[in-house]
């Protein structure tokens, strides 16, 4: 019985090459499919990666209550020193977050760029953020650092120019990577710059902390959450990152699925038609095979074969070209929560060409098989007359 | 018989691959017809025809507000018509994972500049400009929460509280609903009345994020929103002046390049599309050849063997786009139920169905092409030996 698949299937593969146009149309179709379902889905892994390699477990967020944006809150200076004190606090730094207007390369418009206003802690709590090119910020001085994802998209951000935002000028004087994460869309100025050019007086809008353990985040959040004074609550980087990213990335994710089964059910379509038709031509061959003693699953599975062999091949081909084209392709979207652009690179991961894969073959299996029981209920006589 | 139908029978000489290529058209002029209507939704947004509203925002960032002030100076511009204003206020519903914008206008200003839209029931506005406490919404709103006229829903503000007790909860009773001829916004937000904003809030009473303004005569608009930024270029306050066209595009641009995204997808389905028909053509053709003999014996011209195929190709491609815009028109109610969410408002653009009907007339002629020249060339006497 193996013998005689093997023998069949053989025999298919090596003349496949008679039939390359229409084969081909396997491949392409199929290829098609898994190029977009993966090319859509990278974008929302890179877009979740990008989110979620921002957040950390002991590190978190004291914002304004039931807040799910950083742009809100206004926390005093004495508040501030309270929190500072607090036991479950290592190193705590007032944040001010705000969006400038700055145009994007390639376009005439205005898009919104995050200014984080911060002390100098921030770069304590956040030891990811490095230079990599002229140096930090002086504090009290109208300078300001940028991420190298906001200096590649948007104009004026290069070392050494100025950027205007309202009645102050602020000179770049550094660019910083954060281990690719959100951070890296943002330029970063001193707390007290901001507080000035956005008239906020001494408040900041949030404090970044670290904390002493990734426990003392909850009971921060109850001492908090139980203070009169304070009307703020305790979110960990994680938690507030994964929730900005759940959303679009959930949608991007749909969107990808959904347009990958409607290109499915096309490709379904043409795969059938191309192995109806490498079935019809090939009715003769099939039919002597029969009456020279081959039973008919050996027939089945050597036609499935081949539609899986073609289809596999076509999922190869669909997800190393998106592999080639689009993995570390850097795209920028609005963050709902923030209004403001967060850039992010495509990735195209291990899992994501697997399951390409797996579709692929999914799609083969299904454009074979109605074929291949066609070819094994051939009435042998008929067919060997050619009809 | 006539040429038509002599091509309609053609086609269905081989039932199972025509059908089956004639559903891989359908099924990618449908995925044709969903993108291109989610990527006209992104970048057009409302499409408003003789545009005469220009919208004043703050010049360097959009989370900036102005002053409540400016409204007599924009007033006094002249070409100034009427003058309305919005307020960003960041309420949440309930867990705030359905997010919509509510703003604080002056109802009867507010429904001035925007003209065309449509208040039910009759006693809507009446009221609206009456009862401080009431808000009127968009029908988008409607089908999304469900809420009625004589709801009272409260929302919880991310960045204003109330006065009286430092809450940030506040209440509103929908007084009414408005869409625009029946359609809802594709960016669905609840109205409600500014003097109780401005009376109840603790801070910030007197910002406004943006004011709209009516010109008189649409041609000057340019040149009365460089007249408005002129006005206030030295103030505290600077602006930034756009058409409320421009406005809306530099909004969708913000969100990502869905043009680029769809085009990439398109192209991928296209391309398969033109390589599995045309494949299908050829193979049809080559069966045929002895019978275009015949025909071209009985008397028939080179020229209408070559239409008879090329034909064959163009109708196989229309009647699949066809089918599929069809079938887009079908789905299009049931699916913008769940992309309202996203999208605010959702519709398949009757546009196109044009561009769509027109590009499957360009693909069958790209397909037809080959083989009908084929046809063109056989000559009799080689066609009729090849058995």
């Amino acid at each position: 019985m193996f013998a005689q698949i093997r023998e069949i299937t053989l025999m298919n593969l090596q003349n496949l090459s008679s039939r390359l146009g229409s084969s081909s149309v396997i491949v392409v179709g199929i290829g098609g499919v898994v190029a977009v379902l993966v090319g859509l889905l990278s974008m929302a892994t890179g877009f979740s990666a990008a989110l979620n390699s921002t957040g950390k477990a002991d590190r978190a967020l004291i914002m304004r209550e039931g807040s799910t944006s950083e742009m809100n809150g206004a926390m005093s200076a004495g508040q501030r020193a309270t929190i500072r004190a607090m036991e479950e606090v290592a190193t705590a730094s007032g944040e001010t977050y705000v969006v400038a207007a700055i145009e994007k390369i390639g376009t005439d418009v205005p898009a919104n760029v995050v200014v984080r206003g911060v002390e100098p802690p921030s770069f304590d709590i956040r030891p990811e953020v490095k230079i990599i090119e002229g140096r930090r910020f002086e504090p009290g001085r109208a300078e300001i650092i940028v991420g190298v994802k906001a200096a590649s998209q948007f104009k004026g951000l290069g070392v050494g120019e100025t950027l205007k935002v309202r009645d102050q000028s602020w000179q770049v004087v550094g660019h910083f990577v954060a281990g690719g994460s959100v951070t890296e869309s943002e330029i970063w100025a001193d707390l007290a710059n901001v507080q000035s050019a956005f008239r906020r007086g001494g408040t900041s809008n949030t404090m970044r902390v670290q904390l002493v353990s990734p426990e003392a985040a909850l009971k921060l959040n109850k001492r908090l959450r139980e203070d009169p004074r304070f009307d703020l609550m305790v979110r960990t980087e994680r938690e507030h990152y994964a929730e900005q990213s759940r959303d679009r990335a959930t949608l991007i994710n749909d969107f990808g699925v959904a347009v990958g089964i409607i290109m499915a059910i096309g490709a379904v379509f043409a795969a059938l038609n191309t192995m109806y038709s490498a079935v019809s031509s090939r009715t003769v061959e099939i039919a002597t095979l029969r009456a020279l003693g081959f039973s008919s699953l050996p027939v089945v599975v050597s036609v499935m074969i081949e539609a899986m062999a073609l289809a596999l091949l076509g999922g190869l081909l669909g997800g190393g070209l998106v592999w080639l084209a689009f993995d570390g392709y850097t795209a920028s979207t609005l963050n709902n929560a923030s209004f403001s652009q967060v850039a992010f690179d495509f990735a195209v991961t291990g899992d994501l060409l697997q399951m390409g894969l797996t579709w692929a073959l999914a799609l083969g299996l299904i454009g074979g098989l109605f074929p291949a029981l066609r070819a094994a209920r051939l009435p042998i006589t008929t067919a060997l007359r050619g009809e | 018989m006539s040429l038509f139908s002599l091509m309609w029978a053609n086609l269905f000489r081989k039932r199972t691959r025509t059908t089956l290529t004639l559903l891989s058209v359908m099924v990618a002029f449908l995925l044709f017809m969903l993108l291109q209507s989610i990527a006209d939704a992104f970048a057009v947004g409302p499409q408003i025809a003789g545009n005469d509203r220009i919208v004043v925002g703050a010049k360097y960032s959009q989370i900036d507000n102005l002053p409540y002030s400016q409204k007599q100076q924009i007033m006094a511009v002249e070409g100034v018509e009427a003058i309305t204003h919005t307020t960003w206020f960041g309420g949440m519903y309930q867990d705030g994972k359905s997010f919509f914008a509510q703003f604080p206008v002056m109802p009867l200003e507010y429904f001035e500049v925007y003209s065309e839209l449509m208040l039910e029931p009759a006693d809507a506005l009446q009221r609206f400009a009456r009862e401080r406490g009431s808000a009127v919404i968009d029908i988008g709103l409607v089908d999304r929460f469900g809420w009625q006229v004589g709801d009272v829903v409260p929302l919880i503000s991310q960045i204003y509280s109330k006065k009286e007790d430092g809450s940030r909860t506040f209440e509103f009773e929908i007084v009414g609903t408005y869409s625009d001829n029946g359609r809802s916004s594709s960016f669905p937000v609840m109205l409600f009345h500014y003097e109780r904003f401005r009376e109840s809030v603790a801070f910030g009473g007197d910002s406004v994020s943006q004011w709209t303004v009516r010109v008189s005569e649409p041609d000057r608009a340019d040149e009365i929103a460089q007249e408005i930024d002129a006005l206030f270029e030295n103030s505290s306050d600077p602006t930034r002046t756009t058409t409320e066209d421009e406005s809306n595009r530099e909004f969708a641009r913000q969100l990502g390049d869905m043009g680029f995204i769809t085009t990439m997808i398109m192209s991928a389905v296209f391309f398969t599309i033109v390589l599995l028909t045309g494949n299908t053509m050829t193979q049809a053709l080559r069966e045929r050849i002895p019978e275009l003999a015949v025909l071209k014996t009985l008397g028939f011209t080179d020229m209408t063997v070559s239409l008879l195929v090329l034909g064959e190709a163009v109708l196989l491609c229309l009647v699949g786009g066809a089918i599929g815009v069809g079938m887009a028109f079908l789905l299009g109610p049931g699916l913008s139920v769940s992309l309202e969410e996203v999208l605010g408002s959702f519709e398949i653009a009757p546009q196109a169905a044009l561009t769509g009907v027109g590009l499957s007339l360009v693909i069958g002629l790209v397909i037809g092409a080959l083989p009908a020249i084929t046809a063109k060339r056989l000559a009799i006497v080689d066609a009729l030996r090849r058995q």
